[in-house]
């Protein structure tokens, strides 16, 4: 008798799957269990303790990068997410052209191009500017992570409008809705989950960076990660580990919250 | 006959419609006028490509002409985008806010007029009740069945009072059964609103049964305009006639014309009255059309003579395909009995007979 090609059935490929996850999670795994020993080696084990939390929660420098982190994050995935809103409409409401397919590619040029060229080229540009305007705060980096975050803000919201069934409008607009009042009492909830989802993958992405950051950032502007990566190059203790794992916790939340959203609204 | 401007609720004069530019040029609506009266059921019906949706959305604001008026009540509305219309649509997927209740669906048109929210919610209770949803009004439109869904865009569509309501196919996402209730219940509201309803339509039947006028469409242009017994005993062009219900073609010679009437010469030699079409031009092989049910099979002689090649048997009648001596075919429908047989078989020789008032001469 015929039978169907398995995959599951295949020799060995339980074990190579069962390799990948492992290689994949066990280093998370030690790195957080490590979080809480109590000796300062990141390989000996020492006893358990919640010390290098509590240090990582009284280090003035993590308190000042984490919040640097939020208040880029925050408003670079707010920004990002109104020009990906606008460049969504834009390119999904309207008869394609020659031109879109370009449209769409340049959109999403941060996704293509490496982000070590993309920090390179800030670099040089922002210097220039910061000669010529004498500004050197957050700026800089607020609109260097703005640029990243937009393709990713902008993923899910097309897609969203993809979906969106354009009668819908059409018949706001049949029952006397003006442009706005369609876009506002229709358009808008409608695209909602959309527009959270790419909010939040913009946060995520924006807290993530370190390469354009790295580059981009002056003196006095470390965020969470180029902070910690400062860190490992003068020798790591658990510390480290500890606010790693907060930072994992986070993210898992995020996207947890995420999910839980787009089901929802669904 | 010309139409009173003031008694007209739309009126399409000389409207194209074209899509595309250059070589791939093509012409939705040819140069369309057409009337549309005051609290009138009327239907723009014809197979899909035809332009009737086209010209449906040229009306309700959703397109705009490439040239010609559509006038309401006498005002030109053409260039008006569609919220500033006062004609609402009931789309063909109803096209229900989803994320709103029922209630607030149907409050919706009225709310953008910018109207009291006692006076909406009044409006809408009375809407709910015109198509029985009372009992619904607080669901979402995605937790209703089709059927309810088709009420809820119908009061949604005349909660503001619409000069003119125009439906687009609305029942054909309905199965049998619902779609014959909602086709009472479209010609009950059209009544009990007195709001003039453009129908856009494939379904002949559909179209024969609801209207109380047609206009049959066919490739961007109107053929013909009038009451379904119009439409369907005296057809002025081939289309009109193939599209609605069954027919027969004959080849004829016709003399004698006049006062829309006229004697036709059959190719089996005989000669019987019709009635001519609007705008016939004299000719040497005219088209004569007989509907299968006025006509008459007998074993004798008649008017046209033959041999049986099939019979059908439908329930309520009995299609016989007779192929004619001149060598054309021709379908008798004849009524059945519970006892008897239709009381011919195949092979047999046969005569059919046409009445006095049973064939019409096409123009084309």
């Amino acid at each position: 008798m015929a039978r169907s090609f398995a995959i599951k059935h295949q020799p060995g490929f339980t074990a190579i799957a069962a390799t990948c996850f492992l290689v994949l999670y066990l280093p998370i795994v030690v790195l957080v269990v490590y979080a809480f020993n109590a000796a300062t080696s990141t390989s000996e084990w020492g006893g358990f303790s919640l010390k290098w939390f509590q240090s990582a929660s009284q280090n003035s420098q993590v308190i000042d990068a984490t919040l640097r982190s939020f208040q880029i994050g925050a408003i670079a995935a707010i920004l990002a997410t109104i020009f990906a809103t606008m460049a969504a409409l834009a390119t999904t409401r309207t008869a394609p052209y020659r031109g879109l397919t370009f449209k769409y590619a340049a959109i999403n040029q941060p996704l293509m191009v490496p982000e070590i060229v993309t920090g390179v080229a800030l670099l040089i540009f922002f210097s220039r500017i910061k000669i010529f305007t004498g500004y050197s705060g957050l700026g800089y980096l607020i609109a260097a992570h703005t640029a990243f975050c937009i393709p990713f803000a902008y993923l899910p919201i097309r897609a969203r409008l993809e979906n969106m069934d354009l009668t819908l409008e059409r018949a706001a607009a049949d029952l006397y809705a003006t442009p706005w009042q369609t876009f506002r009492r229709i358009t808008l909830p409608l695209l909602w989950p959309g527009i959270l989802a790419g909010l939040m993958l913009a946060f995520v992405i924006s807290l993530d960076d370190v390469v354009i950051t790295e580059f981009v950032k002056s003196g006095g502007q470390d965020t969470l990660p180029t902070y910690m990566l400062g860190q490992i190059r003068r020798g790591v203790t658990p510390e480290i580990n500890a606010i790693s794992t907060v930072f994992l916790l986070l993210s898992v939340v995020i996207v947890t919250v995420f999910f839980f959203i787009s089901r929802k609204r669904d | 006959m010309p139409e009173q401007p003031g008694k007209n609720a739309i009126e399409v004069r000389g409207v194209r419609k074209v899509f595309g530019t250059g070589e791939s040029q093509v012409a939705a609506l040819d140069t369309v006028s057409v009337s549309i009266r005051e609290n009138e059921f009327f239907t723009l019906l014809g197979p899909s490509g035809c332009g009737k949706t086209t010209l449906l959305r040229l009306i309700a604001g959703f397109d705009f002409p490439s040239a010609g008026e559509i006038l309401l009540h006498g005002q030109d509305i053409a260039p008006l985008p569609p919220f500033k219309r006062p004609v609402n649509t009931v789309f063909q997927s109803y096209a229900l806010f989803p994320h709103m209740t029922v209630a607030d669906n149907i409050g919706f048109g009225l709310e953008m007029l910018g109207k009291p929210k006692a006076q909406i919610k009044a409006r809408v209770a009375e809407m709910l009740k015109l198509v029985k949803m009372e009992a619904l009004s607080g669901r979402r439109t995605s937790q209703i069945s089709g059927g309810q869904q088709q009420r809820v865009a119908l009061a949604r569509a005349l909660a503001p009072q619409p000069k003119v309501l125009l439906l687009d196919e609305p029942l054909s996402a309905l199965d049998f059964k619902l779609r014959k209730e909602m086709q009472i219940e479209l010609k009950r509201l059209q009544h009990e609103t007195g709001i003039t309803f453009i129908f856009v339509t494939h379904d002949q039947e559909e179209a024969l049964t609801m209207s109380d006028r047609i206009a049959v469409m066919s490739s961007g242009k109107i053929l013909q305009v009038g009451t379904p017994w119009d439409i369907y005993d005296k057809p002025a062009e081939r289309f009109v006639a193939d599209f609605i219900g069954e027919t027969n073609f004959l080849t004829a010679a016709i003399a004698n014309i006049g006062n829309g009437k006229a004697r036709a010469t059959l190719k089996s030699g005989a000669t019987i009255d019709a009635t001519v079409a609007e705008g016939f031009q004299p000719k040497d092989n005219a088209t004569v059309v007989v509907r299968p049910e006025h006509a008459k099979l007998t074993s004798g002689k008649g008017e046209l003579s033959g041999t049986v090649e099939n019979i059908v048997y439908f329930g309520t009648d009995t299609h016989i395909h007779v192929q004619l001596d001149s060598g054309e075919a021709f379908t008798v429908r004849q009524q059945n009995t519970r006892s008897a047989g239709c009381g011919f078989d195949r092979g047999d020789k046969v005569g059919i007979s046409i009445g006095n008032d049973a064939a019409q001469v096409l123009r084309d």
